[in-house]
């Protein structure tokens, strides 16, 4: 799978907890999920769950502490998945 | 694996519920296990909302519905995993985070409701769960997903 699929498949786990939706238009891998993107903090767990599912990959607890950025979950994911 | 709450541990976990009179919409835990939860409570005809919901014509307000599936199908349980991941030593508040439930019937002043919650999730102190009430003739009331997430209980 290509960088950019993760990261367009990130986007669409991402999409539904948005509340910022402006903030969709020019998201980049810098983006911060929770100030930019103003995700509500408690609904990260159901996001690492979603991409858990997603990508068929286990996320331990310290590793989704470190998923800040949308490039973070990007990078996390391609290096799971190989 | 299930693993079932005595009725010893049952009896604990409901003493452990923060929420008092007049906010405590839990009187027992039929059941419970690290998988899920069922609870029972009795709305009885002086409960104080019922002047106001609405006068001369009591119906049980559905946020008071919410909030008792909350109780039952999230904080019950919540303390109850909670326990199992961390032993009795840290009491914890269970913040609301989520909701989305619809109604099938009015709950009438005196009725006995039952509560029953699967966990969907249990992570990072969040418990998502599939809850349903019903009354006692196993009626279906409402049903619905709710979330909360635990906390310490001096942080607010």
């Amino acid at each position: 799978m290509s960088e950019k699929e993760i990261f367009d498949k990130v986007v669409k786990i991402l999409g539904p907890y948005v509340r910022n939706e402006a903030g969709l238009k020019d998201i980049e891998h810098k983006t911060n999920i929770v100030t930019d993107l103003q995700v509500n903090s408690s609904r990260l767990v159901d996001i690492i769950l979603a991409m858990e599912d997603e990508f068929d990959i286990e996320i331990a607890d310290e590793e989704a502490d470190k998923v800040e950025t949308v490039g973070a979950a990007v990078n996390l994911i391609k290096g799971k998945i190989g | 694996m299930d693993k079932s709450a005595t009725l010893d541990i049952r009896n604990e976990v409901l003493s452990k519920i923060p929420q008092q009179k007049p906010f405590r919409f839990v009187d027992e835990i039929i059941e419970l296990s690290d998988s899920h939860a069922v609870g029972k409570y009795h709305f009885t005809e002086d409960e104080y909302f019922y002047k106001g919901h609405f006068p001369g014509n009591p119906v049980t307000p559905g946020v008071i519905l919410i909030e008792t599936m909350a109780q039952i199908g999230l904080v019950a349980l919540g303390i109850y995993l909670h326990m199992i991941e961390e032993g009795n030593n840290n009491d914890i508040i269970t913040l609301f985070a989520e909701s989305e439930v619809e109604f099938a019937l009015p709950v009438m002043p005196g009725s006995i409701v039952i509560v029953k919650s699967e966990k969907m999730f249990y992570r990072r102190k969040k418990l998502k769960a599939q809850v349903e009430m019903c009354l006692e003739s196993g009626e279906l009331v409402a049903r619905g997903v709710l979330s909360g997430v635990g906390v310490q209980q001096n942080v607010r």
